[in-house]
């Protein structure tokens, strides 16, 4: 029974494959490209950070300046991922459940952190908040700290993670359309219950994928922070930059072991991704967006 | 029938929740931006003029444009080899290698910079073999240019590899039962249809490494007009509190990365390429 199919599918994937030379070649430039250039530097950070024992490791770690950097990080992370979490169920409301004039141009406004350089991502608030900025002087006399203190660094933060979980969301929407959502209305729940009871649950996915991505751009982001920070050691340093701080010393141990405390942040948000991902194809979210 | 329905949408909540969004907006990302355009105007044209040429910047732009063009061609030819593997070959460890590509997406830059920079160091694991043959990486133009490969090889990957999937299997099909060989099929007939997803990417990863700082300052070495790239000018010219010079250059920068996604989208709109997140 399956005899003629499997010879059928042979033949087409015959007419659609190169010999098997190429093909073995091709598979080689990629496989070796992939793990020189992305493989080898992940592997790296980690013989880096152990290259002095297991004990260096931690200790590097336990660091009043270490753990100080650590809080901030989380601290920003926790602050920058809810309120893009806020922002994201709001506009992907109004941008998915109803039609208007100019969505497809909102749709850029809110993309257009994607296509700014970090640093002036980070410049941007200094013209506004520095002390030769718009508001600085304003600022400085009433004794408001924005720059070089965590409300710089979480406004840079936040302005870096904003499109994501409206980017993830918005799609996934649209596709669902707005009709289970007219039905819950017209059986007369009100607004808030369909959102949470109907809506909600039809997105959970895509809103964790949402806030998986801006949470490891949030922790990981080093250009906007560092151009607001003002690297002021225990205070405001976040993990990132003190990678840098402690590699330009020399550091090189306890730099590495703080960047492997990112680069397995990295690697958990990359599996939990591929998981996620698993989840949304069912609920038809596209790949990738 | 969808549209119909969400036109006259009996939904609550459209006003409130477009005030917020537009709101928010403003306040995160156009204010700030906004900031940056009228800043400029506060110098005169000349003034403006004057700090765009002068050495130090037009190399800097130079070098973050120019090495970030052609890593992106790099990209390009390597994104392709990669996504071919990946949609149309089974090896052992694809799905893992699938995974890999993400990595630049998913590391942070620093981590990125250090880690690129002690790989390519004289006494690094690449460094030191390269540098018997006399190649220098870290510290030249060359890590600059190595940086900008591996911040960028996931847009090329990402936004080809769905297209080559969805790519009809009768097309080339009957390319082949035509008579063409498959050098033709792939060439006259695949290549080109993949064309306007392999430019988005190129676009993509072009305007990422223009941009590119924390994975780039490690391995640059950072010698002024020679390996120091524009978006680090930028930091360098706001520590010496030369605000005019640094919001010059990165509103030359800024204008070159809108056009660019400008570019993007027309391209989308002909052809339905998804644009990766990142």
């Amino acid at each position: 029974m399956n005899q003629p199919q499997s010879y059928l599918s042979s033949a087409r994937s015959d007419l659609r494959s190169e010999p098997r030379l190429v093909r073995a070649l091709i598979i080689a430039i990629a496989v070796i490209f992939l793990t020189v250039f992305v493989v080898l530097p992940l592997v790296v950070v980690f013989a880096q950070a152990f290259s002095k024992g297991v004990g260096a490791y931690f200790a590097a770690l336990s660091d009043p300046e270490a753990l100080s950097a650590i809080r901030l990080t989380l601290w920003v992370a926790a602050i920058s991922v809810s309120l893009n979490l806020i922002f994201g169920l709001v506009a992907a409301w109004a941008i998915a459940k109803f039609d208007f004039r100019g969505k497809t141009f909102l749709i850029s406004l809110i993309d257009l952190p994607f296509s700014v350089s970090p640093v002036i991502s980070g410049l941007v608030f200094v013209l506004l908040f520095g002390a030769q900025g718009y508001w600085g002087p304003w600022l400085q006399s009433h004794n408001v700290h924005v720059l070089f203190a965590v409300p710089g660094i979480a406004l840079a933060t936040i302005f870096v993670t904003f499109p994501f979980v409206a980017r993830a969301l918005i799609p996934l929407m649209q596709e669902q359309g707005t009709q289970e959502e007219e039905a819950a209305i017209s059986l007369g729940a009100s607004g808030l219950q369909t959102f949470f009871r109907v809506t909600l649950p039809n997105i959970k996915w895509g809103v964790l994928y949402g806030v998986l991505l801006c949470n490891a751009r949030a922790m990981g982001e080093f250009g906007a922070v560092s151009v607001v920070s003002g690297h002021i050691r225990g205070e405001t340093n976040t993990m990132p930059l003190l990678v840098e701080i402690l590699y330009n010393e020399y550091q090189f141990v306890s730099s590495f072991a703080i960047a492997s405390l990112l680069a397995m942040l990295a690697l958990i948000t990359l599996v939990a991704k591929t998981i996620l991902e698993r989840h949304l194809d069912e609920g038809q979210l596209p790949r990738g967006n | 029938m969808r549209a119909a329905a969400g036109r006259r949408s009996t939904l609550p909540g459209f006003g409130l929740t477009m005030g917020l969004t537009l709101t928010w907006l403003s306040v995160i990302i156009l204010i700030p931006l906004a900031g940056l355009f009228l800043k400029t105007f506060e110098l005169s044209p000349d003034q403006f003029w004057g700090i765009l040429t002068s050495r130090r910047t037009l190399n800097a732009l130079k070098i973050s444009f120019g090495l970030a063009f052609a890593a992106a061609l790099v990209n390009l030819v390597m994104g392709t080899i990669i996504v071919w593997a990946l949609v149309r070959y089974r090896f052992p460890g694809r799905r893992l290698f699938d995974a890999i590509v993400d990595i630049p997406f998913a590391l942070p830059t620093a981590v990125a910079g250090v880690a690129l920079t002690s790989l390519f160091a004289q006494k690094g694991w690449l460094g030191a073999p390269l540098a018997e043959l006399g190649i220098k990486v870290a510290f030249t133009p060359v890590g600059i240019f190595v940086a900008m490969i591996f911040i960028g090889i996931p847009f090329v990957v990402r936004t080809v590899q769905p297209v080559l999937i969805d790519l009809d299997a009768e097309i080339e099909e009957a390319a082949a039962s035509l008579g063409a060989n498959r050098w033709h099929t792939v060439f006259r007939v695949i290549l080109p249809s993949l064309i306007p997803a392999l430019l988005t990417g190129f676009a993509l990863a072009f305007a990422r490494a223009v941009g590119e700082y924390g994975s780039v300052i490690f391995i640059a070495g950072n010698l002024p007009n020679v390996s120091e790239i524009a978006p680090l000018l930028i930091v360098i010219r706001l520590s010496e509190f030369r605000y005019a010079d640094a919001t010059a250059i990165a509103v030359v920068m800024l204008v070159a990365s809108f056009l660019i996604i400008f570019a993007v989208n027309r391209l989308q709109r002909w052809a339905q390429v998804r644009i990766p997140a990142h």
